[in-house]
């Protein structure tokens, strides 16, 4: 059913994106201080606002799976989590350039954003060991829900706290939004971020569909009598794999 | 069959753990033994023979931290291996009773490495005295412990039953841990500045209390889903 109105979705996605693009690159002033390198600012914060939403969803996910036990659930987890470490990777590379080209260096560590930012990587860098270290996928699937709730609740509380250390030098992006950006470069902003949001949730639906349809194929293969492409022993995976449950829509 | 009293249950589970730590040794020592081995790694590493300030309280709480790993990674081993598990989950005991004894035994494994570690340090690389840090330090002590315990006593238990606990307990705990670092080192950094104690800031044991509280609700949510099979 994931695959329903994807191909809408993707011609928005990749409108809005270009568009945003075209807009940052060409429409939006250059930045007074940073000239043109301010452009990153464009996909680097939206890309960050929606890493860190893409934990907290996916703890939500998981509370839903907790109580419920619909393996579906889990795999909705599952795969925000993997769309939101990947966007997450892209955040810390724009971020350091930008650091490179605004201060000078490739990491900060006075600054607090950067460093809760890496922090919560490596948390979410666990999350797909400790799946792939469970055998038996129900148990597998509980630990992972458990470790995303937990890990969905430290994103926010951990923003808090490290940014309670002294020293700023990171821009309040958001403050900065209401506050003093000018006009053009506002609406650019949350052009880009409306594009990345859409950008999000089109992969997560990609994501969702291609493991849906590998379930059914799988069950329809057995249904059949079909040799398993898999010979021998069955394979670990940190990916679940909705079989146990029986039921695929 | 009428449910025991949870306290009943809790200080069950603690003699027994404790029995079992008792009889075999496996945690304590080696906490002991590491956190006085890691002054020694300080020393030799930073090339120092006495530390004041921010390095103090660092070299101090992350040595602290390391030493609770080991002890974080152990607490279910015997649970786990030897059919603990079956047998509480079969009993029936509130399920986060458990997580209570283990939070406890964390906190008194703690309490007692730090008898060792502190005076340690205090003799080893700190600079100012141990005796004007101390009425203060000792709230960082408990709200710092009672952080490592909540952590320790739910990724232990997640961590436990996968087949790379040694790897997985560390890497799950040091980046929720962070936070509690963050928190007492700050707290006690001014105390062990140098010629004499500078103020604590008011933030910093208000910040771990609330970390902690929030940590503590977590784990008893979450922990009852660890336990069913």
């Amino acid at each position: 059913m994931y695959g329903k109105g994807l191909r809408p979705l993707s011609l928005i996605t990749a409108a809005s994106v270009a568009l945003t693009l075209v807009a940052a690159l060409f429409w939006a002033p250059n930045d007074a201080y940073l000239g043109f390198l301010q452009k990153i600012f464009y996909v680097h914060v939206p890309l960050a606002i929606l890493t860190l939403c893409g934990f907290v969803a996916a703890g939500l996910m998981a509370i839903a799976h907790l109580r419920t036990r619909d393996p579906r659930w889990d795999m909705r987890s599952y795969v925000a989590i993997h769309i939101s470490l990947i966007f997450g990777v892209t955040v810390l590379i724009t971020g350091s350039i930008w650091a490179r080209g605004a201060w000078g260096h490739w990491w900060v560590w006075n600054d607090p954003t950067l460093v809760s930012f890496l922090l919560v990587m490596l948390l979410y860098a666990t999350y797909q060991p400790l799946r792939f270290a469970i055998e038996d996928p129900e148990r597998q699937a509980r630990y992972a829900s458990v470790f995303a709730i937990t890990a969905g609740a430290f994103v926010p509380i951990n923003f808090a706290i490290v940014r309670l250390a002294p020293a700023y030098v990171h821009p309040r992006t958001l403050s900065n939004i209401s506050g003093n950006l000018p006009g053009r470069m506002q609406v650019v902003f949350y052009l880009a971020l409306f594009a990345i949001t859409l950008l999000w949730i089109t992969l997560w639906r990609f994501e969702m569909t291609a493991k849906h349809v590998a379930a059914q194929t799988r069950r329809l293969r057995a249904l059949l009598g079909e040799e398993s492409d898999e010979e021998g022993p069955v394979r670990r995976s940190a990916a679940p794999s909705l079989t146990h449950a029986g039921s695929v829509s | 069959m009428t449910r025991p009293a949870s306290s009943t249950v809790v200080l069950a589970l603690l003699r027994a753990q404790l029995r079992l730590e008792l009889r075999t040794f496996e945690s304590l020592p080696a906490m002991c033994l590491f956190s006085v081995t890691a002054f020694l790694l300080f020393h030799f590493g930073l090339d120092v023979d006495s530390l004041s300030g921010n390095l103090a309280s660092g070299v101090l709480w992350v040595t602290l931290l390391l030493a609770a790993l080991l002890a974080i990674n152990r607490v279910y081993v015997a649970d786990a291996e030897q059919g603990g598990f079956d047998a509480f989950v079969l009993s029936p005991a509130e399920r986060s009773t458990l997580l209570l004894a283990k939070m406890l035994v964390l906190l008194i494994y703690l309490a007692v490495v730090e008898l060792v570690a502190v005076p340690a340090f205090a003799i080893l690389l700190l600079e100012p005295s141990l005796w004007q840090a101390l009425p203060s330090m000792l709230g960082a002590l408990v709200l710092g412990n009672l952080g490592i315990a909540v952590i320790g006593a739910l990724v232990g238990a997640l961590a436990v039953r996968t087949q790379a606990r040694d790897l997985l307990g560390p890497l799950v705990s040091l980046p929720l841990l962070v936070p509690v670092l963050l928190g007492v080192a700050r707290w006690t950094a001014p105390l062990f500045d140098a010629p004499r104690a500078g103020a604590v800031a008011l933030r910093w044991p208000l910040v771990l209390a609330l970390y902690d509280a929030i940590f503590g609700l977590i784990a008893f949510a979450l922990f009852d889903f660890l336990l069913e099979d």
